[in-house]
């Protein structure tokens, strides 16, 4: 590897240092791809959707006339969904990251559950859409009265797809909680479950409530695994019950892309606005909290 | 850490019976991501065999042709496996070099205070949901493009692949500025004490000695790529063809996907069937990249 550099390296110093700083130039320009990219998006998403934001189109049904359509379906739809979610989600989550971090033995089996837990994160969401279509909407759901189409199968779908980045962000909560806190809880006699229960799981709540919103906030942009579960992109109610058909604010979105007219397009602007602003209150909240829980931490 | 409670888990162990009911059910929830694993490969191979009782997967495999609602019903696979690759490769090509540069900037060349800037508007534009890039894709790209190549149809391969490769950089830069950062100062800075410039020292010490780590970021990067779904469904069209002309207007296995997913194909039909045998590509090529990276991570990671 010395070798081959000291050949390969011009002795002329005036000269590495222009090509320097042309390769920095260079880093530079590229650095300022992403950023300017995600600029550009927004003011595009902006200017296509302000002219039609307001609040009949957020408390209105969709509609053929792009002039009366709003997005009140989808919006209640991705709030149903989300709550769920996380209703099926943070339980299961939470005990396998506590298994992982204070019972698992260092064995094989431990180590497939983790490799597994990283390559679950990498399959494509796509994928467990077509995993939840057969197996909840058609082999579980017997027909439209149970699971069928509904919202608890689009839930039970969705949290398959963020139980990895849920089951991640718990065990970093729960290494977090310094080990004295156990010991010391130990020490007054306490077994392992009461340690947990007591001392561990209080003090990684904040980092679990972290993390569980940020895997909320991925999953309401998710649109392939949905779509796969809902199919139906015109509604004109609102779920009243997790049996219920549902659709949700990137499917709507979807929908009025795909359409040609100008008008559409200007509606789906709109919704990406209001889903937008959605994911960025929860990310906001997830922040809030974090910084909340590192001051007292600290104290 | 774990190792150091061993001795009073060894001796709280049974102490309670609610404390070992818990114990089990905790199990069962961590067992729960590999019954997952198992379910998606029984159910796709399972929906995808009632596919090949019907066709055969020689012809599935090498066909060139893909029209499984259109009569002549033809189901070669082989026009969405280009489609995606095609998307997939205009993907790569600007996200790895914009990827790595910036990764090379905020580990090497910028100061602390401007890499707390860069760093969470890269994670917001890796938040972003993608029918939103597929809006970006149809409104502002293929316009765009279109000032350029005035023949360029509004579907069309180029713009979703470029818009792709936009949405992964943020996955290249932060894996690779990981691997990059885990280099040891000290041969930074026995190469600084040679005379090698800054640049020297990126390229021809830190990239080299990150590379494993590098290239595993790239191939988890492609990997999302192969399996994003609706940006291309919105941007690159619907029209399954076997070409590599990106100005083309083509299909992705993931679009075929939803596309069929949509119109609610009835269950055990041989439509429904493709959607589980196209799937099943999807998945194996995704789970090969994915180990080929990991394995790449483990095979030749440098220690220091």
């Amino acid at each position: 590897m010395s070798s081959n550099s000291h050949n390969s390296i011009n002795p002329n110093r005036r000269s590495r240092v222009i090509i320097g700083n042309i390769v920095y130039v260079l880093f530079l320009l590229s650095v300022l791809v992403g950023i300017v990219g995600l600029i550009v998006l927004i003011i595009d998403v902006l200017t296509g959707g302000l002219p039609w934001m307001s609040w009949h189109f957020i408390f209105d049904y969709p509609s053929r006339k792009p002039a009366e359509a709003g997005l009140f379906s989808a919006l209640m739809g991705t709030v149903w969904l989300m709550f769920m979610t996380a209703l099926i989600t943070v339980p299961i989550g939470v005990c396998a990251a506590i298994y992982l971090e204070e019972y698992a033995p260092r064995n094989l089996f431990t180590r497939i559950i983790e490799i597994n837990v990283a390559n679950l994160a990498g399959v494509p969401s796509i994928v467990y859409g077509l995993l939840g279509l057969s197996l909840f909407v058609y082999y579980i759901g017997t027909s439209d009265e149970f699971l069928g189409r509904s919202v608890l199968a689009g839930a039970m779908t969705l949290s398959l797809l963020v139980l990895p980045i849920v089951i991640l962000a718990s065990r970093e909560a729960i290494r977090a909680v310094p080990n004295s806190y156990r010991e010391g809880a130990y020490a007054m006699g306490a077994d392992q479950w009461q340690v947990i229960k007591g001392v561990v799981l209080p003090s990684a709540i904040p980092g679990i409530l972290t993390g569980t919103i940020l895997a909320m906030s991925r999953a309401i942009g998710e649109a392939a695994p949905v779509i796969a579960i809902s199919a139906l992109v015109y509604l004109t109610f609102i779920p009243s019950h997790p049996m219920d058909r549902f659709t949700v604010l990137p499917i709507q979105i979807y929908n009025w892309v795909s359409r040609p007219q100008d008008e559409f397009r200007g509606l789906a602007a709109a919704g990406i606005i209001v889903m937008l602003v959605l994911l960025l209150s929860m990310n906001a909240i997830a922040v809030f909290l974090r910084n909340k829980y590192q001051k007292r931490s600290e104290e | 850490m774990i190792e150091d409670q061993s001795s009073f888990t060894k001796r709280s162990r049974g102490s309670s019976l609610e404390g070992s009911i818990v114990k089990y059910i905790f199990l069962a929830c961590a067992s729960l991501s590999i019954l997952t694993t198992l379910a998606i490969l029984l159910t796709l191979s399972y929906q995808a065999y009632e596919f090949f009782k019907e066709i055969s997967i020689i012809e599935f495999l090498t066909g060139t042709r893909w029209t499984p609602i259109l009569k002549p019903r033809s189901y070669g696979v082989l026009p969405l496996v280009s489609g995606t690759l095609l998307v997939t490769v205009i993907a790569a090509m600007v996200a790895i070099p914009i990827g790595l540069s910036t990764a090379i900037f905020l580990s090497e060349y910028a100061p602390d205070w401007l890499r707390r800037i860069i760093k969470p508007i890269l994670e917001v534009l890796a938040g972003i949901p993608t029918v939103v890039y597929g809006y970006f894709a149809l409104t502002f790209v293929t316009p765009l493009l279109q000032v350029f190549l005035p023949d360029l149809i509004i579907f069309n391969a180029l713009s979703a692949g470029i818009v792709m490769g936009v949405m992964i950089i943020p996955m290249v830069s932060s894996l690779s500025e990981d691997a990059m950062i885990s280099v040891p100062r000290s041969l930074r800075e026995g190469a600084y004490a040679l005379g090698a410039t800054r640049y020297e020292v990126s390229l021809r010490i830190v990239v080299p000695a990150a590379l494993s780590g590098i290239i595993a970021a790239f191939i988890i990067a492609i990997s999302r790529a192969i399996g994003e779904t609706m940006l291309v469904t919105i941007a690159a069209g619907a029209t399954p063809k076997l070409t590599f002309d990106p100005t083309e207007s083509i299909q992705t296995m993931t679009a075929y996907i939803v596309q069929l997913a949509l119109g609610e194909a009835p269950v055990g039909s041989l439509e429904y069937n493709t959607i589980f045998a196209v799937a099943l590509v999807l998945f194996a090529l995704t789970l090969f990249m994915n180990l080929l990276g990991f394995w790449i991570v483990t095979r030749f990671r440098e220690e220091y």
